[in-house]
């Protein structure tokens, strides 16, 4: 077994602009492509929620547009800010043919749930963790969906725009289970 | 006498083992609940959040310029890197570039801190499967790396030296020269590392076949950096989407063939040569000129102005406290840190403070592949297989 060193040309590969994937998305999907959105050479194409893993199975196998890889997946929470409150973000990129994408799904907040990807990518496992945990987004169908940062008993999710900066008022019962434990002990302290 | 006979045999059933989050081969605070059938592990769950701080829920509450100290203490080992990768993807945000000086400078302090974490991370993962001596070893040339970061900078491991369009000073004559000596000793230390681990038996043993994870798994997965090299990818964001000063200088990527341990291996020790290259050669083409963008709306002021007269004063203390007025928009910027692909998402709503920073850290990533590498293996291969993917629990949890 070696382990070999290869130069990279800079262009092998057939490169689409981010534009013609939109063009391509909305031409298989016109009743799903809600808005296309372009900043600063990258776009990012809003659809409905329903035909998420479709949307998703086609970007991953079709062979011109080989998004296989999964960057990055989160949720944006638009309290105030747009109809739709809740937006899951996919970036897609192809390792084979070097094109990007942005997914953007609206999830309203009177029904936070969406469909796992996890079939198409398996690494969305822990993404949608994170989602559920911080947005409270439940992703349908997801093999362990529990949260992921914060403590299994804490009540609220952190990123959404209506959760305080500094914490909820109320300690969590991890902590004041230290703490009453610590009191506890003090008792057996040497008293000099 | 007659021979007592053994009546039952022995039963065997599943045991679930807890193994961190205080544990010293799992680099932080990572926490494995381990199913083991006598020695073999059946399942693994990773827990991970125990150094949560809420580093997005912070960036939003910052200007984007007070967000930058946060990007230091998410992965601790190599912060250089993260504060590049933080100030790339604002500048883009803001529509700026910064000064060819300045990029060079980004350049081969990232590549610094790229040898200083696989430093650490060559020195942590032989101790763990048992290879003391490289640990010292690998210190020694650490610590050259990390007193050069505090001639620059006054400080070792949280640096915050790159700003947004620059970098906070330019760099000392006695900083390039003593960095140049030391690309000249480094290959050589390289080949005493190698000396001791390369072909050594228990070595071959212990990481050869280990954690196989095949190419398309491994882009599957979202894997990225030495970790999906290792399965024969090529994917390098410094090759695919270049920024600071990586499209000016030769390098190559090392890759894998068998997806092994022992790949990882090879390919981060090939990667430490490559990185070598890149510095010799900023150091050799350093260009003069300004550290920082001609962007007065964006850039904070000199510093020395700054102490002197009041309209600089206003104007820093402005873009501190307010932030600059960005345009509306979202982006997503990649750079590659020495763990994998750091990505920021930054969706603005056109005031100074970032409506949502997301920030895609490499360890949390790899920190999920952990199942699908241990299960079928040893419980000694559970070690293995956590130092080889390289996570920083900071990074991982931010």
């Amino acid at each position: 077994m070696a382990v070999i060193l290869e130069r990279i040309e800079y262009s092998p590969y057939k490169k689409l602009e981010p534009l013609e994937i939109a063009e391509k998305i909305k031409e298989k999907f016109p009743l799903e492509a809600v808005d296309v959105i372009s900043f600063r050479d990258q776009v990012s194409v809003i659809v409905k929620r329903d035909q998420i893993v479709p949307i998703c199975k086609y970007l991953h196998d079709d062979p011109h547009l080989s998004l296989d890889h999964l960057q990055d997946l989160t949720a944006v929470d638009y309290s105030g800010k747009k109809d739709v409150r809740f937006e899951v973000v996919y970036n897609l990129y192809s390792i084979r043919h070097r094109h990007m994408i942005r997914l953007k799904a609206q999830v309203p907040e009177s029904d936070p749930r969406i469909n796992t990807v996890t079939s198409v990518w398996v690494g969305a496992n822990w993404h949608e963790r994170e989602c559920f945990d911080m947005f409270g987004i439940v992703f349908n169908g997801h093999p362990d969906l529990r949260r992921i940062l914060m403590p299994e008993d804490w009540e609220g999710h952190p990123l959404r725009k209506d959760y305080p900066l500094k914490g909820p008022e109320k300690e969590w019962s991890g902590y004041v289970q230290v703490v009453e434990l610590a009191k506890k002990l003090k008792e057996f302290e040497w008293a000099g | 006498m007659e021979m007592l006979k053994v009546e039952k045999t022995f039963e065997t059933r599943e045991l679930s083992v807890n193994m961190g989050p205080q544990h010293p081969a799992t680099h932080g605070v990572l926490r494995l609940v381990l199913d083991i059938d006598g020695e073999t592990v059946v399942k693994v769950t990773p827990h991970v959040g125990y150094l949560h701080r809420g580093i997005e829920k912070l960036g939003e509450s910052l200007s984007y310029f007070q967000a930058l100290p946060l990007t230091d203490r998410m992965d601790y080992v190599s912060a250089m890197s993260n504060n590049i990768g933080y100030c790339v993807a604002v500048e883009k945000l803001f529509g700026i570039e910064a000064t060819e000086r300045a990029k060079f400078i980004r350049t081969i302090v990232g590549e610094m801190s790229r040898i200083a974490n696989h430093l650490l991370w060559l020195a942590t993962h032989a101790l763990d499967i048992g290879a003391m001596t490289v640990f010292l070893y690998c210190f020694r040339e650490r610590e050259w790396l990390l007193d050069l970061f505090e001639m620059i900078c006054g400080a070792r491991l949280t640096v915050t030296y790159p700003r947004i369009g620059g970098v906070r000073n330019d760099v000392p004559q006695e900083f390039l020269d003593s960095l140049y000596k030391f690309t000249d000793e480094f290959p050589s230390r390289i080949l005493e590392y190698e000396t001791l681990i390369d072909q050594n038996r228990i070595w071959l043993k212990r990481t050869k076949g280990i954690g196989v994870i095949s190419a398309e798994e491994a882009i599957n997965w979202g894997l990225t950096g030495a970790t999906l090299r290792g399965s024969g990818v090529l994917y390098d964001v410094r090759k695919h989407t270049p920024y600071d000063a990586y499209d000016k200088v030769d390098f190559d990527i090392p890759i894998g063939t068998e997806g092994d341990t022992y790949d990882r291996y090879r390919c981060r020790m090939l990667e430490l040569r490559q990185s070598n290259r890149i510095i010799r050669q900023c150091i050799e083409k350093l260009p003069p000129g300004p550290i920082m963008a001609d962007a007065p709306k964006f850039t904070l002021p000199p510093k020395d102005y700054v102490l002197k007269d009041m309209e600089h004063l206003i104007h820093q203390f402005i873009l501190i406290t307010k932030g600059p007025t960005v345009p509306e928009g979202e982006i997503y910027v990649a750079t590659e840190v020495p763990k994998g692909e750091l990505g920021f998402y930054f969706v603005s709503d056109g005031t100074g403070k970032p409506y949502r920073m997301r920030v895609r850290a490499p360890s949390f990533v790899h920190a999920s592949v952990l199942p699908r590498l241990c299960v079928g293996h040893l419980v000694a291969d559970v070690i293995a297989n956590i130092g080889t993917i390289d996570i920083v629990l900071g990074e991982c949890d931010r």
